[in-house]
């Protein structure tokens, strides 16, 4: 099995920088409107407007937020190991862009007289290559919580470490059920294999699996104990302030913008329309990025509705329902797999 | 009857407590799933309904008619002659003790109060008035009342103390007012 997987076609290399820098573009855009969504939500959500003073309808907020966060005084400190300290956050920010680059956002397509394919790469390991920056990216927020030199902190990140590691592993194996019906580890193939029914329906329980995984993963509420503001202030991102915050907390939502990426494309069919609707290529992006932000709705709507859970309940929500459920989920759909071959 | 002592055994007047099912097992987690199900409705309803949110600077609450706000002090609307007779008494009544009268006689060339004297100097410091209204009770003639505004912030401890001719006038911006029964 080759890293690249075989499209069949060749792009130039200028094409792959050009793509990067749009990708950073597209997240950079991105983030800043799933932050205003997120916090309109959820005043909708709490019977308040949410921010509507800086520019019309407060669509300025963002602007605003991070202008603020970027000017102020870069702190650190005394206590704090000072090169880890500044690299944590680049880490957290780096592996998060870095995983946005594989969400196919469509097919191949044929631009200026050069083939494209609209996702920032296709490798032969898919999801794999997603799980390996997951797991590099929690290097960010350990380091963090650790070079902090704060107590907070390094509960929070222990916290971290402990959830990312559960739930990586019930997430996981809630895509071998799809990786199993697809035949196939590239995101493409397994949106391409999604062309007569979306893995939503026969991998509903994978789907639900992934999902909650996904919330503990992304340390979005409930599972948002690693920050519980209520017990460690804001956990491992306690002493961060200016910049390194802002990267955090960028990193925290292109995060999510993955999560929702990598389920729209196992899950949701990718760029394909139901009822056999077949728009022109150009549609395509358009249309996961309807789905990645009905999946950012559903984010706002679960943090609005449920509280958060104790760690007890956490760990063994992990442990003794969702791995074995995926187990078992993994095993049914082998088995069903074999038997219709 | 059991010989083991540590076992409890309810009294006659003991009530039973219908607990909810424990968590866990299979019914737990269809009831988990059923109640998360529940709690999504019910937030998604509060977006139906709409912010209750007022934007206040925009938007203001009505006062009701008996609100104590700012004070103001009044003239006769036929002659156009202050009420006020500078007899002190709101002074008296005040217990912040932030009422200041000086009172002067009328004249007939100038003549300010119906009555035999009238104020001279009438101050209150609005940054002491705790708002009580106890002015308004002991005035004699009505010549001080408790207006309707609330918006009284400023920059300046010294621009709180309003002189005479500021409680002569209509306030600039009126706070609207609940009508009967809302």
């Amino acid at each position: 099995m080759s890293i690249f997987a075989v499209v069949g076609y060749a792009e130039p290399w200028y094409i792959q920088i050009v793509k990067s820098l749009i990708l950073f573009a597209i997240a950079v855009q991105i983030v800043p409107i799933v932050l205003l969504a997120e916090r309109k939500l959820l005043g909708r959500f709490q019977h308040r407007y949410g921010p509507n003073r800086v520019g019309p309808f407060g669509f300025a907020q963002p602007l605003a937020d991070i202008i603020k966060l970027a000017t102020k005084e870069p702190f650190r400190p005394s206590t704090a190991i000072g090169f880890l300290y500044g690299l944590a956050p680049i880490i957290s920010l780096l592996t998060a862009l870095a995983a946005f680059a594989i969400i196919p956002f469509g097919d191949v397509a044929n631009i200026f007289g050069e083939q494209v394919g609209l996702y920032g790469i296709d490798v032969g390991i898919g999801v794999l290559y997603v799980f390996a920056f997951g797991a590099v990216a929690f290097y960010g927020l350990m380091l963090g919580g650790w070079a902090s030199g704060s107590k907070y902190s390094f509960l929070g990140a222990m916290r971290a470490a402990a959830q990312l590691i559960s739930y990586e592993v019930a997430m996981g194996l809630s895509l071998v059920g799809v990786l199993m019906t697809a035949g196939t580890l590239s995101l493409t193939q397994i949106v391409e294999a999604q062309s007569g029914m979306w893995y939503v329906v026969p991998q509903f329980v994978g789907f639900l699996i992934f999902v909650v995984s996904a919330f503990a993963e992304t340390n979005r509420a409930p599972f948002d104990l690693p920050e519980a503001d209520a017990e460690l202030v804001a956990g491992y991102n306690t002493e961060y302030g200016g910049a390194k915050f802002a990267s955090y907390f960028f990193a925290e939502y292109v995060n999510i913008l993955v999560v929702s990426g990598i389920a729209v494309t196992m899950f949701l069919g990718g760029w394909l329309l139901p009822f056999g609707i077949d728009p022109p290529g150009f549609v395509d992006p358009f249309v996961v990025f309807a789905k990645i932000f009905l999946f950012v709705f559903f984010f706002v709507w679960i943090r609005a509705t449920l509280p958060r859970l104790r760690y007890d309940q956490l760990m063994s929500f992990g442990w003794k329902v969702l791995l074995p459920l995926a187990t078992l989920n993994a095993l049914v759909t082998a088995i069903v797999v074999v038997a219709t071959s | 009857m059991s010989t083991d002592v540590t076992r409890w055994i309810p009294a006659d007047d003991t009530l039973v407590v219908q607990r909810a099912p424990q968590p866990g097992g299979a019914g737990g987690a269809y009831r988990a799933f059923g109640e998360t199900l529940r709690g999504l409705k019910t937030t998604m309803a509060r977006v139906f309904e709409g912010p209750k949110t007022i934007s206040y600077p925009e938007e203001k609450v009505p006062v009701y008619p008996r609100f104590r706000g700012r004070h103001r002090l009044h003239r006769f609307e036929d002659t156009g002659l202050e009420k006020c007779v500078g007899c002190s008494l709101c002074a008296a009544a005040c217990p912040a003790d932030c009422i200041r009268v000086v009172a002067a006689e009328n004249t007939p060339e100038h003549r300010v109060s119906a009555g035999e004297r009238y104020a001279a100097v009438y101050e209150i410091n609005l940054a002491r008035c705790i708002f009580c209204g106890y002015c308004e009770v002991a005035c004699p003639f009505d010549a001080i009342t408790m207006g309707h505004d609330y918006e009284m912030s400023d920059y300046n401890r010294s621009d709180l103390i309003f002189t005479k001719e500021m409680l002569l006038e209509e306030p600039l911006e009126r706070t609207p007012l609940r009508s009967e029964g809302e």
